[in-house]
């Protein structure tokens, strides 16, 4: 589904990711970890078409295509979501209205019709079900006031919305109480299967004991230094990261 | 040969239409030029009685007194007033009998807008009046509303067959000496709206007023009168577009509302003259004066929505002279290119009790210079008189310019004041976040705009709301990258 072939990312000038390498297949759940400042929030944005980086050298290979000079609405209307660490507020525009736009955007961009409202109602429901979303916060304006909990939930209630092969979960566990926690990782979990895939960028490794990934790397100075199965996650968290360094 | 209906139906299905087009049909202009003649001529041309015509001379002297005012927060070199037509009539039939075969402009309008208006103005009974250059050309439900006993029909009719109303009130709200361009309106204007509901009458349907200047080379100056009688209520719309020429055009209309007592009237306007090109070439010069009269516990409530002409000038504004009236103000400005707008309101609180409430949203895009001026004054009578303003501001990119300038007076102690502001700029991670969920740059834009301009969309009736939602986002096409 995703292979990203020595991609070397630059921001103003300082050189952030040096040569990374990662295949994910469709059906795979895939763990990035790594220190603060190890260039994983960086990996998450290129893959999405963030334009303050450049990428300077290597491929991202998406469904057999290559992406890198494609916009970043164009990968998002192709099946790539990315969960944002710190989701932005917009002042006036409800929740439900603003998946409304993006769904329809995503239907037009394929060349299919628009969703019906009456249907688009009756998915918008099913998902508030299954994420324990209360129906008062659809039609609160996006992100505006939100806790942290609470914004993290609206990006996953998103990703279930829009249906994406390719989910990016960028520090989706940081502001989430273990309950919270829960509800989101089982989210994940329920939305899971065999054609869509699932990268998760973490810096603990407590998120792992709820959504269980088939693949741990662990990203250091712009590098994958060390891949390994879910194990390599729990030896991570009893050593630190200096044992990889 | 008498140009027909017929005529204008075949020229104008084999024509192509654009955007700002000129619709090529025969006009009867006045020379250009302005003189106690030509105020004269346009009296006579309208059939008016003697007290119309002696009220427009003496209209006339006071603006030869008058200087054009120069405070606004705009720069535009000045008209000259002797180079102007002050009279432009289409030929033939004075009046034709539905919107389809008079103003096809609309129509395309309309239809870039994904609104049939005409459709729709049928399925929910919106009954307009149109306005071409000077002349009321179609009026529409008349009948219905008389049915009411609702008056609605152009000003010159007015005065003809309820000149008892139109000496009453003409000129009560905004006297002829008021200011430069109101002057200016009182001695040429050449037609308008005139609306009046009896009684204790709640008008059964929107009223629409659509104003569109055609010919070029002439000033459009039309005078509306809203005349709601005691526990009556209206609501009413205006809307306008002009086609694309590089010289300016003027247009200096005067708006004056009278709330009786218990009254309501709600007015909304949807202003999209033309605003000039990119480089800020040409474009309607829009000098308006609104005020508005609230008697005893009436309310008058202003709605706008700003994104057309090339000059702006206009505050809607209400007298809250009786006790516990209420007067607000909610509009939408966009600014984009080389557009300037200098808006706002005044809210004069006299009555007891008397409370007011401004929301005015302004967004300014390209080279664009957008103001926001606003007066709230307590007089000393008014006793507990309330006033809440929020102004916010909303930029993009770097080139253009938001600013605000609140004027507050305050004579009595018991008022409550409350001012509120605040500017932001959309920014990059918020349309990196619509992108990311598939949305493009230019909807995510629109929405984000949208979301700002929500508290003011919301005032507008629901049908305008939606055009007004779309016409935000063509203004703000080619606005980013």
């Amino acid at each position: 589904m995703l292979t990203i072939d020595n991609l070397h990312v630059s921001v103003e000038g300082k050189p952030i990711l040096n040569g990374i390498n990662l295949d994910v297949r469709a059906g795979e759940v895939h763990a990035i970890m790594g220190p603060n400042g190890s260039g994983k929030s960086t990996l998450s944005s290129v893959i999405a078409g963030n334009e303050a980086y450049e990428v300077t050298k290597g491929d991202i290979i998406y469904q057999n295509e290559n992406i890198i000079e494609l916009a970043p609405e164009e990968r998002a209307n192709k099946g790539i979501f990315l969960s944002f660490q710190y989701p932005v507020e917009i002042p006036g525009i409800t929740v439900t209205n603003f998946i409304k736009t993006a769904i329809n955007s995503n239907l037009r961009a394929r060349n299919e019709d628009e969703m019906p409202a009456n249907k688009m109602l009756k998915k918008i429901r099913e998902i508030a079900q299954l994420l324990e979303i209360d129906s008062k916060f659809l039609s609160r304006s996006l992100n505006e006031g939100f806790s942290g909990g609470e914004k993290k939930r609206n990006e996953i209630f998103q990703m279930a919305m829009l249906e994406p092969s390719l989910s990016i979960l960028d520090e989706t566990d940081s502001g989430l109480d273990i309950d919270a926690l829960k509800v989101v990782a089982s989210g994940v979990n329920k939305l899971k299967n065999k054609d869509n895939a699932v990268i998760l960028i973490t810096h603990y490794q407590r998120l792992l004991d709820y959504i269980v990934p088939d693949y741990v790397h662990v990203l250091h100075e712009g590098k994958i230094v060390k891949s390994g199965g879910k194990e390599l996650a729990h030896e991570l968290e009893e050593k630190g990261y200096d044992w990889i360094k | 040969m008498a140009y027909t209906e017929e005529d204008l139906k075949k020229e104008l299905e084999t024509k192509e239409y654009e955007y700002g087009f000129v619709t090529d049909i025969e006009s009867d202009t006045f020379p250009i030029g302005l003189n106690e003649k030509i105020v004269q001529a346009i009296s006579k041309r309208k059939e008016e009685p003697k007290w119309m015509t002696d009220w427009r001379l003496k209209a006339f002297k006071a603006w030869q007194e008058m200087e054009e005012p120069e405070w606004a927060n705009v720069k535009y070199s000045k008209p000259d007033f002797q180079k102007i037509s002050y009279y432009s009539a289409p030929k033939g039939k004075d009046k034709y009998d539905s919107l389809d075969e008079v103003d096809p402009e609309l129509l395309k309008t309309f239809e870039k807008l994904g609104i049939s208006i005409n459709e729709q103005k049928k399925l929910t009974g919106v009954a307009v009046d149109i306005v071409v250059d000077s002349v009321s050309v179609a009026t529409t439900f008349k009948d219905t509303l008389s049915k009411k006993g609702i008056i609605f029909c152009s000003i010159s009719e007015a005065i003809k067959n309820h000149p008892e109303l139109v000496k009453k009130y003409i000129g009560s709200v905004i006297p002829q000496k008021d200011n430069f361009y109101a002057a200016l309106n009182s001695a040429v204007f050449s037609d308008g709206s005139f609306c009046y509901i009896p009684k204790g009458v709640r008008c059964p349907m929107e009223l629409s007023t659509y104003f569109r200047i055609n010919q070029a080379g002439t000033g459009q100056f039309e005078r509306t009168l809203v005349i709601a009688d005691k526990d009556s209520y209206v609501s009413y719309l205006e809307g306008c577009t002009a086609p694309s020429r590089d010289e300016n055009q003027l247009h200096a209309a005067v708006v004056e509302l009278v709330a009786l007592d218990g009254a309501e009237i709600k007015y909304s306007t949807v202003q999209n003259w033309y605003p000039g090109n990119k480089n800020g070439k040409g474009g309607v010069f829009n000098f308006v004066t609104k005020r508005g009269i609230c008697h005893t516990n009436s309310k008058i409530s202003w709605t706008q929505v700003e994104t057309g002409s090339a000059v702006t000038w206009k505050y809607p504004s209400c007298i809250l002279k009786g006790d516990n009236s209420i007067g607000e103000f909610y509009s939408i400005a966009v600014t984009n290119n080389y557009q300037q707008a200098d808006t706002g309101t005044k809210m004069i609180h006299i009555g007891k009790n008397t409370k007011s409430t401004i929301i005015s949203k302004g967004i300014s895009a390209g080279k664009s210079q957008n103001s926001y001026r606003g007066l709230v004054q307590i007089n000393s009578r008014a006793e507990n008189a309330r006033n809440f303003s929020q102004c916010d501001s909303l930029l993009m990119g770097n080139k253009c310019g938001a600013h605000t300038f609140p004027y507050i007076e305050v004579k009595n102690k018991t008022a409550i004041v409350e001012h509120e502001a605040s500017t932001s700029k959309i920014g990059e991670d918020q349309i990196f976040y619509c992108n990311q969920r598939g949305i493009d740059t230019e909807k995510a834009i629109a929405l984000i705009v949208n979301g700002f301009s929500k508290e003011v969309l919301n005032k507008l009736p629901m049908e305008f709301a939606v055009e007004a939602q779309k016409l935000l986002e063509i203004s703000l096409e080619g606005s980013v990258g």
